[in-house]
């Protein structure tokens, strides 16, 4: 489109899910989130990219949805952390794995960070080979994006390594 | 922060980019991955009146690696770069280099060219492109140019290119026969910008002695520095050349800033230690390429 323009409708897949919303193009995807969809579970803390909390999966790929304009993921799609759950094939939903982690390891504290802790991990968890064992090396790329000022990250690290167990456990299966 | 109110416009070739940065003026700017553009709007550092966005102008997505080098097209995203065994192949240093740039999340969406026509000083791809004597094709309403580094960084987020123009792509040099590079930084954190960062390219000759070693610093300069180390090392075999003798060279040429990250005299002592550690590093890939 060559005309420029104040506000722009837009349509998106969110979670799965056909939307249509017309926003203001200086609107963040983090503001369309929240304010248009109602997805309160993607936190924004600093709003210029450095914390992470507001990483949210677009096409798949983790992204931060502070650093993307509303408008720029017209036609795409975009997953929160409301949808990292998955069918358990009878008619329900279950966690993510590494959603199921963070619980078992005890992985958050306040649980600000914690959304975009877990997207950025379920996109690089569900990215890998799952019969391979995760090393540190890829846990600390994990989880480096990501701030937390409560754990001190042992936990989270814990809970990466949980999850790649599950996930490997699964793919034996 | 929100950023201030601004048009938008996505256009969907190089032509309609540049007829709407024409008409819109001085205060529209290109967005392309927007990671470092985003922040300056949400702080308020920088208020465009207009944004051009080029994510759909089709084409521009496209390394193109042959034996002279490779070409990045201005949306490639740092994580196709990274990605790229083709472009890694003909210059080891982008992919090098391109693994320090930020976090997945940055590196899924930044883009190569972006980060070069945004001329930051701390920034990754603007000192590779230097030190691999590269260039970018700039469009303007009276046609395409090819600019050479030296002559496009002017200053910390400046560049010759004024007035309706869109960089298309950045051309990286080949890496020559013999020769190896490698690159490294310190950073208070993983990702974060580098408190000095060095890439470096050894080359030697047919009796594996050194003919050439080249450095480039980034958070040392206001724009990308290239230093020629070589008078430190020349001629001697590669196994036990004196890479911090040429270390000490390059503490000596660089003349950094202090600031809230880092004093001056710390940063030359990284550009010494980074030198010395990455030349050995380069100069024993060298090795391995000339045997």
């Amino acid at each position: 489109m060559t005309e420029v323009r104040t506000e722009r409708s837009i349509s998106v897949v969110v979670n799965g899910v056909p939307r249509e919303a017309t926003v203001p193009v200086r609107w963040l995807l983090s503001d369309a989130l929240r304010h248009e969809f109602g997805l309160t579970g993607t936190h924004v803390g600093c709003e210029h990219g450095v914390c992470g909390s507001c990483t949210v999966l677009v096409d798949g790929q983790p992204t931060r949805s502070c650093l993307v304009l509303a408008v720029q993921v017209d036609g795409r799609e975009v997953t929160t952390v409301e949808g990292l759950s998955r069918s358990d094939h009878q008619g329900g939903q279950v966690l993510h794995p590494i959603q199921e982690a963070f619980r078992e390891c005890h992985a958050l504290q306040c649980g600000f960070c914690t959304p975009g802790f877990l997207t950025t991990i379920a996109a690089g968890l569900d990215a890998r080979d799952p019969s391979v064992e995760i090393t540190e090396e890829e846990v600390d790329e994990l989880v480096g994006g990501n701030l937390c000022r409560c754990t001190g990250y042992a936990n989270i690290k814990k809970a990466c390594r949980h999850a790649a167990a599950t996930m490997r456990d699964e793919a034996a299966r | 922060m929100k950023p201030a109110p601004f048009g938008y416009v996505d256009p969907t070739s190089v032509d309609e980019v540049l007829d709407v940065l024409t008409s819109e003026g001085e205060g529209a700017k290109v967005l392309a991955g927007g990671q470092s553009l985003l922040p300056l709007l949400s702080m308020r550092l920088a208020a465009p009146t207009t944004l051009v966005d080029i994510n759909r102008v089709p084409g521009l997505d496209q390394i193109s690696a042959g034996r002279d080098g490779v070409r990045v097209g201005a949306l490639v995203r740092h994580a196709q770069l990274l990605a790229s065994s083709e472009a890694a192949d003909v210059q080891p240093l982008l992919g090098r280099a391109t693994a320090n740039v930020a976090h997945p999340a940055i590196r899924n969406r930044g883009t190569t060219v972006g980060s070069i026509a945004h001329a930051d000083p701390s920034g990754e791809m603007t000192a590779v492109l230097a030190l691999t004597d590269g260039s970018v094709t700039v469009a303007t309403p009276d046609g395409r140019e090819t600019i050479g580094w030296g002559d496009f960084f002017l200053g910390p987020l400046e560049t010759s290119v004024h007035g309706p123009a869109v960089v298309l792509d950045a051309f990286f040099p080949a890496l020559p026969e013999r020769s190896g590079t490698a690159f490294a930084e310190i950073a208070r954190r993983k990702g974060d910008y580098a408190v000095c960062g060095a890439g470096v390219v050894v080359t030697l000759d047919a009796d594996r002695r050194v003919s050439s070693a080249r450095a480039a610093y980034l958070s040392v300069g206001l724009v990308p520095e290239v230093h020629d180390l070589t008078d430190a090392v020349v001629g001697q075999p590669v196994d036990t050349a004196d890479w911090t003798a040429a270390g000490e060279l390059a503490r000596g040429l660089v003349d950094p800033d202090g600031d809230l990250h880092a004093s001056a005299d710390y940063r030359r002592l990284l550009v010494a230690t980074l030198t010395a550690r990455t030349l050995a590093d380069a100069g024993a890939e060298a090795a391995r390429r000339t045997a």
